[in-house]
């Protein structure tokens, strides 16, 4: 029996260094970036363009949101030198001491970023040393408006029961709360339990005049007619408008949230000045503008929303004029016990 | 005749409910319009296209790579293994086969984890622990697909060989294997499509800049399916078909006889 | 080849089930049985009696059994009539059967969306004759129909297998005796398929009840199977304590009815007094 084991032991220690053999070998490779950002967030051919210019070779990793992008980062499978994600959890992975100061000082396209988003990211970054912007935007109401009366401009036509079967809410615990809330008239950023609690109850009781829950693919729902509206990020707005031009979108007078993608350089990078490098190729104008046509969201980077010709310029879904961002807030919630209550609210309306 | 023609229907109803949506995709693959839910009228673009786009061919390379080995791996696992548990005493044999079971009865996402919590410790992820994973995830249909030939197999063949004189080894290869074979390349033929279609496990094991075809377009749901990624399934559909058609002619016809043949000893 | 021989061949299998099958294992249990403290804690497994969870386990096990036993239904008459016929190559069928898994599963769940989606195809055609739309997406019965359709070669390969591989002659055996078309299938054909049917349960049933892609596709979020509740405390609620005790429960729930089928599976073959 002993011997059995020993033989067991043997050879799953061969396996193992024969496996680690064929396993990537990343220990070696000196100008490597492995890279962390959101699917279909970045123009591919920009990754092959920087490693013709620089050299550095890039390993690109993609997650479709936030908190899976941390399980993954957290679990310390892979490495990871920049991730790009968003407001909160950017604060989170600062609070955390997960990210190093980006040497901004070797940039020379940083100050293509303007300085109303920089003075935007201090929400979750006060001192602007973490995080570069990379896109934001607003979220607001997708609708057809062969199928509505009127522009839908207060959240409550998600509410009041008109348009039952034919909504379509965000899959999404904050941005499903944070509308809620705004709708209230409470902060989006609220710790009050009895303001989180309501919010919930409207949520359960809208539950059953919902048509679905989705996330991005809620574009093509309402592009095909399938339901009449959606809660949606604004640049979903401007690529839903390229198919059926019936469609609008609305930031709801009650206000909303306004949210921000950024990068930053995480605490284990090995070499923060390609890291540095890379993140100022993000900003350059060209690498921009491609990056920009790729994904339609709002850039934060003026050298490109010059460029831009009137038209983009003038939709509010490519360049949310500063008048209807009034009554909008960043997300900056990281409260652990609020998180947690908003989970498990959210949990509960999921499984009525 | 009547019972005949039901049977008929009822066989054409059940492909009819297989294959449609593969219609619809084969039909998105000509779309021009790169929104899956607008007909923006017929194109050949992106069959020239996706032979451009190296994510594409890289995932493509690397999900036949993991595919073919995983299910190679597995079904010599498998096949080995199931011939051992069957000879195994009853008390050995529930406990392999309840072992067996536990890759299949995981929800995906937790043997994917699990294995991500252990592969941490092991080995740096890349290639190799998505192929580890994927091998552990085939094996047990492989098990499943070859114990029931294995319980329907005719032994008195085999032992009247060896009386014959025949060696252990060569009454094995000549008569026990042919009749568990069926079961070894169902089982191979499934490890295979088991593993082009995995996504879930593979998204845990995988280390940064390896992506497979089910990965790729995972992380496309929700912008929306890049039209590139239908016509490549439209091509790998159309070749396989194509494959199955050239068995089907007369020379592939002897082929198959043949086998079936052996199949009978 | 005698019996402890025989039993060499599976030693690569047993090694390969220790390193990664059963110590991944006992990482999950791990987890379910402490919080995030890394004290010892039964309350992750004691979670599925929550209400939220109890009832998610309840869909799941109703929606896993309803597809579960369309499978056998819609798959044992295909065998039947494929057994009887006179097409000559069954290779081609079993081909036939797989074809269609050659396409990757999101995409072909995706279509299935297009077709049964409010505005989609299958209301258009519903629409052109005149007949009143269908409501099937988002609701239980769209899931159904996801999974039917994604595990019915599952069901199948195993009771074609099993039903293709009855010696003719244990048949013409039965017909000689004066067994009739009825009698044939109920007491020869049937009772000797049951071991693949059971295989074919536990490939269908297993599947159904841990998924989560098909759910959140064609349920559009608004229902949640325990799969869905796992996949989110692993991926949203970062409480990868409560996903484990969770999984554990829901390993023991599957595994009860693979030991269910798996005793059919497992007395067959020592009934048969193979000597191998």
């Amino acid at each position: 029996m002993k011997r059995r084991i020993v033989s067991i032991i043997c050879a799953m220690a061969c396996l193992t260094s024969l496996l680690t053999g064929c396993g990537n070998g990343s220990a070696k490779s000196g100008d490597t970036l492995t890279i962390f950002n959101y699917s279909e967030y970045l123009e591919p051919e920009m990754l092959e363009l920087f490693t013709q210019e620089t050299g550095i070779e890039v390993k690109y990793e993609e997650a479709t949101t936030p908190e899976e992008l941390y399980t993954k980062y957290k679990s310390g499978g892979i490495s990871y030198d920049l991730i790009c994600t968003s407001d909160y959890m950017i604060k989170r992975l600062i609070d955390e001491e997960e990210a190093q100061p980006v040497n901004f000082g070797i940039m020379s396209n940083s100050s293509n970023i303007g300085q109303k988003y920089w003075t935007m990211a201090r929400s979750f970054d006060p001192d602007n040393t973490y995080a570069l912007p990379y896109f934001w935007g607003t979220v607001g109401l997708l609708y057809d408006k062969t199928r509505v009366n009127g522009t839908p401009d207060s959240w409550s036509v998600l509410f009041n029961g008109d348009y039952s079967g034919d909504i379509i809410m965000q899959d999404s615990m904050r941005d499903s709360f944070m509308i809620t809330l705004k709708y209230l008239g409470y902060s989006i950023n609220t710790t009050d339990e009895n303001e989180l609690r309501e919010a919930a109850e409207l949520l359960t009781a809208q539950k059953p005049d919902v048509q679905a829950y989705l996330v991005d693919e809620a574009r093509d729902e309402i592009v095909a007619g399938n339901a009449a509206m959606a809660v949606v990020y604004s640049g979903e707005a401007f690529l839903g408008n390229l198919y059926n031009p019936d469609l609008a979108y609305v930031i709801p007078k009650e206000g909303s949230e306004v949210w921000m993608d950024a990068w930053i350089v995480t605490k284990n990078c090995q070499n923060p000045d390609a890291a540095a490098k890379f993140l100022d190729f993000l900003c350059r104008k060209d690498v921009a503008t491609a990056n920009f046509e790729y994904i339609y969201y709002s850039t934060p980077n003026e050298a490109v929303i010059k460029s831009m010709d009137n038209e983009l310029k003038n939709d509010p879904a490519v360049v949310p004029p500063d008048s209807c961002l009034e009554n909008c807030e960043v997300c900056t919630q990281t409260d652990e016990a609020t998180t947690e209550l908003i989970s498990e609210l959210w949990k509960e309306i999921k499984a009525q | 005749m009547i019972r005949k023609a039901m049977h008929r229907i009822y066989v054409a109803l059940i492909l009819i409910f297989l294959y449609a949506p593969i219609i619809v995709l084969v039909a998105l693959s000509f779309n021009s319009s790169r929104s899956r839910v607008v007909w923006g009228g017929f194109t050949l673009e992106w069959y020239a296209r996706v032979f451009k786009s190296s994510a594409i061919m890289n995932a493509l390379g690397t999900t036949f790579g993991l595919a073919f080995s995983s299910a190679l791996i597995a079904s010599v696992l498998g096949l080995l293994g199931a011939v051992g548990i069957y000879a195994m005493r009853k008390r050995n044999y529930q406990i392999m086969l309840f072992m067996t079971n536990i890759p299949m009865i995981n929800a995906d996402i937790v043997t994917g984890i699990a294995l991500l919590l252990w592969f941490v410790h092991l080995i740096p992820l890349g290639f190799g622990s998505v192929l580890l994973a994927h091998v552990t995830f085939n094996v047990p249909y492989v098990i499943l697909c070859v114990l029931p030939r294995l319980e329907a197999m005719d032994v008195y063949q085999y032992e009247a060989a060896l009386d014959l004189g025949a060696g252990e080894f060569y009454a094995f290869m000549r008569i026990l294997l042919p009749q568990i074979l069926p079961g070894v390349l169902s089982g191979f033929l499934m490890s295979v499509t088991l593993s082009m279609d995995d996504f879930v496990i593979t998204y845990f094991t995988k280390g940064a800049g390896v992506n497979t075809l089910s990965t790729l377009i995972y992380g496309e749901i929700r912008k929306g399916i890049k039209p590139e990624m239908y016509a490549l399934s439209t091509l790998l559909f159309a070749i396989v078909l194509l494959l199955l058609i050239l068995v089907n002619l007369p020379y592939g016809n002897m082929f198959s006889k043949k086998v079936r043949q052996e199949g009978n000893i | 080849m005698n019996r402890n021989r025989a039993r060499l061949l599976s030693i690569p299998y047993v090694i390969w089930v220790i390193g990664f099958t059963v110590i991944p294992i006992i990482f999950i249990i791990g987890r379910a049985v402490t919080d995030e403290n890394g004290s010892l804690t039964a309350a992750n497994l004691l979670a599925i009696f929550d209400p939220i969870h109890r009832k998610a386990l309840y869909l799941s096990l109703a929606l896993a059994f309803i597809s579960t036993l369309i499978c056998i239904l819609l798959a044992f008459p295909v065998a039947v009539i494929l057994r009887g016929s006179r097409f000559r190559k069954k290779s081609i069928i079993l081909f036939v059967l797989i074809l269609p898994m050659w396409m990757n599963f999101i995409l072909r769940i995706l279509a299935i969306q297009m077709l049964i989606s409010n505005n989609g195809l299958i209301n258009h055609v519903l629409e052109m004759a005149s007949l009143p739309a269908l409501r099937l997406i988002n609701t239980p019965g769209a899931i159904v129909l996801g999974m039917v359709y994604d595990y019915l070669p599952y069901m199948m390969l195993p009771v074609l297998n099993s039903v293709l591989a009855i010696p003719e002659d244990v048949i013409e055996a039965a017909k000689d005796l004066g067994a009739n078309r009825k009698e044939v299938l109920s007491r020869i054909i049937l009772p000797l398929s049951l071991s693949g049917i059971g295989s074919g349960i536990t490939m269908v049933f297993v599947p159904s009840m841990t998924e989560f892609v098909i759910a959140n596709i064609l349920g559009g979020g608004k229902l949640q199977l325990l799969g869905n509740v796992i996949e989110q405390e692993f991926t949203t609620s970062m409480n990868w304590n409560l996903g484990s005790g969770l999984s554990v429960t829901l390993m023991v729930f599957v595994l009860i009815t693979s030991i269910i089928f798996g005793r059919s599976n497992e007395s067959g073959t020592r009934a048969a007094g193979l000597p191998i």
